[in-house]
């Protein structure tokens, strides 16, 4: 079967972006070899561990479970666009390194992701940040098998915390 | 593993979505959410050749809400259904029921009418759907029909949807007046699939005795099984009832298959335990509703 390729344009941490591929190409192998965004990781490819989670228009999704040609004119955000312009960390970042929450780095990624998302919600509803429950729910689907998880929850508090600080510096939400 | 090749179809309207479905047959499957079939794919489970993604269809995005029930359109994710403050005070088991349909990530992608399309009889919302009395609005090519729960879930993974059918939306009843509702599941880890699960529903009388009660059973069966247990709860309040004697009538009454995850006889216990748990809850809530007389709110007390 020769297949159609398509020209597939969407932007990828704020940069528009566009590569032809297949309709077949997994918006995960777009990222990493398409467009050389190594940064979201690949684990089962059928939606258990989380490693390849990006924000679809701000919304944590398993790029596994998504076509390229489906993110066509849609906002990706990959771990590569957490941190900032200058390549300094960001807040969940500096978090994780803060308090050890990784060991092999390879499912981090993916807890970065999610992470931002969760701590992002939980702020923008007037709270300080995510609920234990809501942590530990919220990193439910995302496999880890180097921490013991321990770690990566104190974590998430404390990007809570630095986002907080963070946003009183600025004399405003980030 | 990765996807097997398939032509793409991204119809921008659901009558072009129609044709497309009409002319591609059996060959063509429809593409929600993806959060089932694309796993599929990748395990080269499921080899489509045509694949019509209907996210860009137009007017499936739609989540009405009225005193009667919750309609959801075919592409509201159930992130959107979960969280919708409305939703909950209409019908709050779509919000129980939806917090163990998978992780949040993998919600905020699925759709409820994919969900039903699906038809795994480990799904919690097909029992939902089925404990509720719900229907499902299919439409093809010049004809339209609605669907009851019962006869939409033809068995494991298998609807009655035509392959020139497109289900476009799924009504969900209220909460009647003077009723509670209540999920519960037991999962080897949360967001796994249930090896056992269980929705009920109590409805009360003008004297605050049990009228109905009726519980919907995930993974007991090949398709969602509904049982009336009314009488084994013996028209008392629910705070004088015995559950366990609902437990042992839907014991008796299920006949759960047994696979890796589970004997038969394992399933059959959870199957009451969790009957007289969802039963007891929702109870509970229906007495709470009713003596606040507010039954349509019940939800905000639980
Ligand atoms: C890690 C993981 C865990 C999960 N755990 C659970 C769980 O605990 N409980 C649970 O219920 N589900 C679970 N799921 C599956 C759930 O997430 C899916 O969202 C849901 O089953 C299907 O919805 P979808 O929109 O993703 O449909 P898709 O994957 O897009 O489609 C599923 C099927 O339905 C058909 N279909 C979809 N929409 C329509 C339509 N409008 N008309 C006609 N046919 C249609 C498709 O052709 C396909 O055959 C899990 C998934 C993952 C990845
Ligand atoms: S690689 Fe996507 S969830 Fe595992
Ligand atoms: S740090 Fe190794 S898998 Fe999480």
């Amino acid at each position: 079967m020769s297949e159609d390729v398509y020209e597939i344009r969407l932007t990828v941490n704020g940069v528009p972006r566009s590569a032809r591929a297949p309709a077949r190409r997994l918006l995960s192998d777009f990222l990493r070899h398409d467009l050389g965004l190594t940064g979201t990781h690949v684990g089962c490819e059928h939606g258990v561990c989380g490693c390849c989670t990006v924000l679809l228009d701000g919304a944590p999704v398993r790029s596994c479970l998504m076509f390229a040609v489906s993110a066509r004119a849609h906002e990706v955000t990959t771990v590569e666009g957490l941190g900032g312009p200058d390549g300094s960390l960001g807040p969940v970042q500096r978090a994780f390194q803060e308090c050890h929450a990784l060991q092999c780095g390879f499912c981090t990624p993916g807890f970065l992701v999610a992470v931002t998302a969760l701590v992002r919600d939980a702020r923008a509803a007037g709270r300080a940040g995510p609920t234990e429950e809501e942590v530990l729910e919220g990193i439910s689907g995302n496999l880890c098998r180097c921490t013991g998880y321990q770690n990566i929850v104190k974590a998430v508090h404390r990007a809570a915390d630095l986002m907080a600080e963070h946003g009183a510096e600025d004399g405003g939400e980030p | 593993m990765k996807p097997p090749p398939f032509t793409y179809h991204s119809p921008s309207s659901v009558e072009e979505t129609l044709d497309v479905l009409a002319e591609t047959g059996t060959d063509g499957k429809v593409l929600a959410g993806g959060q089932s079939l694309i796993p599929l794919m990748n395990m080269r489970l499921a080899a489509p050749a045509h694949l019509i993604d209907i996210n860009g269809a137009g007017g499936l995005d739609v989540l009405r809400t009225s005193d009667d029930g919750v309609r959801v359109g075919a592409t509201v994710r159930q992130a959107r259904v979960e969280r919708d403050a409305e939703v909950f005070r209409v019908q709050p088991l779509l919000r129980w029921a939806t917090g163990f349909v998978a992780h949040p990530v993998v919600r905020n992608r699925g759709t409820v009418v994919g969900s039903l399309a699906h038809a795994d009889p480990a799904g919690e919302l097909p029992a939902v759907l089925a404990l509720l009395d719900g229907t499902i609005e299919v439409v093809s090519r010049g004809a339209r029909r609605t669907v009851t729960g019962r006869d939409f879930f033809a068995g494991p993974l298998e609807s009655s949807l035509e392959p020139d059918e497109l289900a476009v939306s799924a009504f969900f009843p209220a909460l009647p007046d003077r009723a509670g509702a209540s999920f519960a599941e037991v999962a080897r880890r949360h967001g796994d699939f249930a090896v056992c699960g269980a929705a009920g529903l109590v409805e009360l009388d003008d004297d605050l005795r049990v009228a109905a009660a009726r519980v919907a059973y995930v993974s007991v069966g090949p398709n969602p099984v509904v049982l009336d247990l009314t009488e084994a709860c013996g028209h008392r309040s629910p705070g004088a009832t015995d559950w366990t004697r609902a437990a042992d009538a839907a014991r008796g009454r299920l006949d759960p298959g047994a696979d890796i995850h589970a004997s038969a006889e394992y399933r059959r216990h959870l199957a009451g335990v969790l009957t007289a748990r969802v039963l007891g809850e929702a109870g509970a809530r229906a007495h709470g509703a009713a003596a606040s007389g507010d039954g349509a709110h019940s939800g905000a007390l639980r």
